[in-house]
């Protein structure tokens, strides 16, 4: 009588061990579906173009004006900002870590960069008002502090330790040989890290840009505390700008549900979520590519 | 019952292996019988190892490996008439280096029996004591019996893992090349433990060193390429073989 | 030589200066955060109701509802994300699904939090009729902390080695009977630093919280799972933003607090997984 009963018990841990390994597949779905459901209605009021397209985001006017532009314009550039910032200086940071600080110090630096990536966006946030904004406000001379800029200095060091971890692995996985070869003809060891190794290195560097990128674009928090949120379509770095995910935040909680900018927000979201999706599809294509090599 | 009128324990038939598009073992026949220890000798990738990982279906857990034809144990078709599971505890494997389980030396030898449902601590203990007792070890560990498998010796832990195999009581025992990983001393004491189990169990070695062969086998067979060369009694396959490759092999002109 | 010495060296400064770029700051912000709030930090502070539009008394119903949140969270995340890396490091095979199942893993580690806050609201909240309510905002943060659960539970999976599992099969046990014996209990730290992990990352987590579950002051600590509740987090965003005339020292005692629990909890799980790795 034991061992059928055994056999039932196993057959069904077994199914719930499936079920759970297909989860994350079902909640994808599940999340792509769910801001469909929401999100598509927006075309009952805008064309797919003008939502796109349109340069006038006034949800709360009548009629609504739901143009995306100055949001997505918004997003891209404090993401670029961010990205100049933060690309360089990761990947810099990573040939550090991995190929030049002695043993003990490559410790302490990599529980530093494990620190940054357990801080919260909203203390980020909570500090780029405090202190980031005041201060740059008063070293450029600015109207107010919350721009742009600001936000792609947050940015950038939300997108440090994705950047460098990942770049610091892509180094780290250079077969030795290719050093040692390198360093045997007489090569010194910087020229061996920007002749031989970046060479092997570069999808992975690569894939952890497109990955920091991602981490950027999707940030919420911070952005939305330091950038001054005017939706408008930015002209400099040093203006205050609106990003795609701070407009959800900031109006969703105001959004009467089902009224035309409930719907917005949610397309809204089906756009990051797109965009999302393609930079991470590209990221993982370069990762294995790099790691069949 | 074969012609010879003994007892066939396993009958192999047409077997074939492959991985991938790789083939490790091409249609082999040969009977097993009963109470003998066939040893198997062959250079690398002769698939002498993966005909003995066929004979408990260890092979099916291999991502790529293709078997087909069929092995029979007394008369049963272990792929269709039998679970895996059932099969392994019929047909005990050691394998060429010992891995005891992170568990102690008692827990080790109990694995098998309690994941087959056994629980009751008397049967266990004595199962135990039996066990270690026919792998020559009871006496070196009765006194720790509570300590981790993987702090004693490596003789001692090959020892513990042919004890671990016979707690499962099994009527076979397949030999993975035991003895690659141990000093002569230890090595004698796995071969002394194999002569005594013939008179119980049934024997497959595969080895790579052919005086291990001549010592311990009642019959010897030679693998080359994936296929069975030559097999027959252990005296004349190292004595006068009838293939001109054996006796290359033997001798030490490959291989 | 000579020349090419010089350059190295230039180089490696150039590579210094950026690391260092990097970490000051990190050290800064741990420095500043911990002075500037160190002296907000009491008995009150921690275990009282805020007073007078919160700019007076203390957080605790915040520390309550983000524990409220970690908990629940875990409850159901950590049980699906461990039996789904098992799939994937003991079950699955090299096939179309699992290449599918690897991608929404990494998606779903990509996606922006705000949109999980989406999508908690519009599955939990409107939906399934749960509300603005703890088990809202609770599953929707279990299911974006999943793939931090999976991969470090499969990490610590496929670390076991393949031999364990080997020997478990020859000795008869079923597949499930090797992963249950012969290979969770080895993994066990390695699980338990993801769930860690994943405890840090759920508490310090706003946006996904903000349509589901969070709520700016509540009079009174949640009673049970369809109520909102406060948090840490959202409590910090809006006394920075939302309310004027807060004492400094109230905003950087509630960071403190937040990073405090998010930095004890990751140096737990480095404990955890630097003690495992010298045992092996």
């Amino acid at each position: 009588m034991k061992l059928p009963s055994r056999r039932l018990r196993e057959f069904l841990i077994e199914k719930l061990i499936f079920l759970s390994g297909i989860a994350s597949v079902v909640f994808v779905v599940l999340i792509f579906i769910f801001l469909l459901r929401e999100g598509v209605s927006v075309l009952k009021t805008t064309s797919l173009g003008s939502f796109l397209g349109g340069h006038f985001w006034y949800p709360i006017s009548t009629p609504a004006k739901l143009g995306i532009l100055p949001l997505i314009l918004g997003s891209l550039m404090v993401t670029a900002g961010a990205i100049a910032i933060a690309v360089p200086l990761g990947i810099a940071a990573a040939f550090y870590i991995a190929e030049v600080a002695p043993k003990r110090l490559r410790t302490v630096l990599k529980s530093c960069v494990e620190v940054l990536a357990a801080i919260p966006s909203v203390v980020l946030g909570f500090l780029g008002i405090t202190v980031l904004v005041p201060f740059l406000k008063s070293v450029f001379n600015l109207p107010t502090g919350l721009t742009a800029f600001s936000g792609s200095i947050m940015l950038a060091f939300m997108a440090l330790p994705t950047i460098i971890t990942i770049s610091e692995d892509a180094i780290n996985a250079v077969p030795r040989e290719y050093k040692e070869g390198a360093l045997a003809l007489g090569a010194t060891h910087w020229q061996t890290l920007f002749r031989v190794v970046i060479h092997g290195a570069l999808p992975g560097i690569i894939a952890a840009a497109m990955l920091g990128i991602g981490r950027v674009f999707g940030e919420t928090m911070a952005v939305m505390m330091v950038t001054g949120n005017a939706a408008v379509i930015p002209q400099s770095l040093f203006e205050p700008v609106r990003t795609l995910t701070a407009t959800i935040a900031a109006e969703m909680g105001e959004a009467a549900k089902g009224s035309a900018h409930y719907f917005a927000l949610f397309a809204v979201g089906i756009v990051l979520f797109v965009i999302s999706f393609a930079i991470n599809l590209t990221a993982d294509i370069l990762l294995n590519r790099g790691k069949k090599k | 019952m074969n012609t010879a009128g003994e007892k066939v324990k396993l009958s192999v038939r047409g077997l074939a292996v492959s991985y991938s598009a790789a083939s490790a073992l091409r249609s082999l026949d040969l009977d097993i019988v009963a109470g003998e220890i066939l040893s198997i000798i062959g250079p690398s990738n002769s698939g002498k190892t993966s005909f003995l990982r066929s004979l408990n279906r260890m092979n099916e857990l291999h991502p790529h490996a293709r078997t087909s034809g069929t092995i029979l144990l007394d008369g049963v078709d272990i792929v269709r008439e039998i679970s895996a599971e059932s099969l392994r505890k019929r047909i005990g494997m050691i394998f060429a280096m010992p891995v005891p389980l992170p568990l102690s030396i008692r827990d080790n030898i109990t694995y098998g029996p309690r994941m087959a449902g056994v629980r009751d601590t008397r049967t266990l203990d004595a199962l135990v004591e039996e066990s270690l007792q026919a792998a020559y070890l009871w006496d070196e560990v009765k006194d720790r019996l509570d300590m981790s498998g993987q702090k004693i010796s490596g003789g001692q832990q090959q020892r513990l893992c042919i004890a671990r195999t016979l707690a499962l009581k099994p009527d076979v025992i397949l030999y993975d090349e035991p003895c690659s990983g141990l000093d002569p001393l230890s090595t004698a004491k796995v071969e002394e433990s194999m002569l005594e189990l013939r008179k119980s169990h049934t024997l497959v070695l595969v080895t790579n060193n052919t005086k291990q062969a001549a010592r311990v086998g009642t019959r010897t067979a030679f693998f080359l390429m994936g296929e069975m060369v030559e097999i027959g009694p252990t005296e004349k396959i190292f004595t006068a073989p009838a293939d001109k490759r054996t006796e290359d092999y033997i001798v030490g002109r490959f291989g | 030589m000579k020349r090419e010495d010089k350059r190295q060296n230039i180089g490696f400064g150039a590579l210094l200066a950026a690391t260092l770029l990097v970490v000051i700051p990190v050290l800064a912000i741990v420095v500043l955060i911990v002075a500037k709030g160190w002296g907000a930090l009491s008995w009150e502070f921690l275990f009282s109701m805020p007073r007078d539009g919160m700019r007076a008394g203390g957080i605790f119903p915040a520390i309550v509802g983000t524990i409220y949140l970690v908990f629940i969270s875990l409850i159901f995340a950590l049980p699906i994300g461990v039996m789904a890396a098992i799939y994937l490091s003991e079950y699955a095979k090299d096939n179309a699904l699992t290449r599918v199942i690897n991608l929404a893993i990494i998606n779903l580690a990509g996606v922006s939090s705000v949109v999980f806050g989406l999508f908690g609201l519009s599955l939990f909240v409107v939906f399934l009729k749960f509300g603005v309510s703890i088990i809202s905002g609770a599953l929707t943060l279990g299911i974006m902390t999943l793939p931090v659960i999976i991969t470090t539970t499969r990490e610590a999976l496929r670390s076991v080695p393949a031999s364990y599992r080997e020997v478990s099969f020859s000795l008869g046990a079923s597949r499930w009977q090797t992963v249950r014996h012969a290979v969770l209990p080895r993994a066990l730290s390695g699980i338990l630093t993801g769930a860690i992990l994943s405890v840090g990352r759920v508490a310090g987590e706003t946006a996904p919280i903000l349509f589901t579950v969070a709520a700016f002051y509540l009079p009174n600590l949640p009673t049970g799972l369809s109520d909102q509740a406060m948090a840490l987090p959202y409590h910090l965003y809006v006394i920075t933003t939302q309310i004027p005339g807060i004492p400094e020292s109230f905003r950087y005692g509630t960071a403190l607090v937040l990073i405090g629990f998010v930095l004890v909890m990751n140096i737990i799980a480095t404990v955890i997984r630097s003690k495992a790795g010298k045992k092996r």
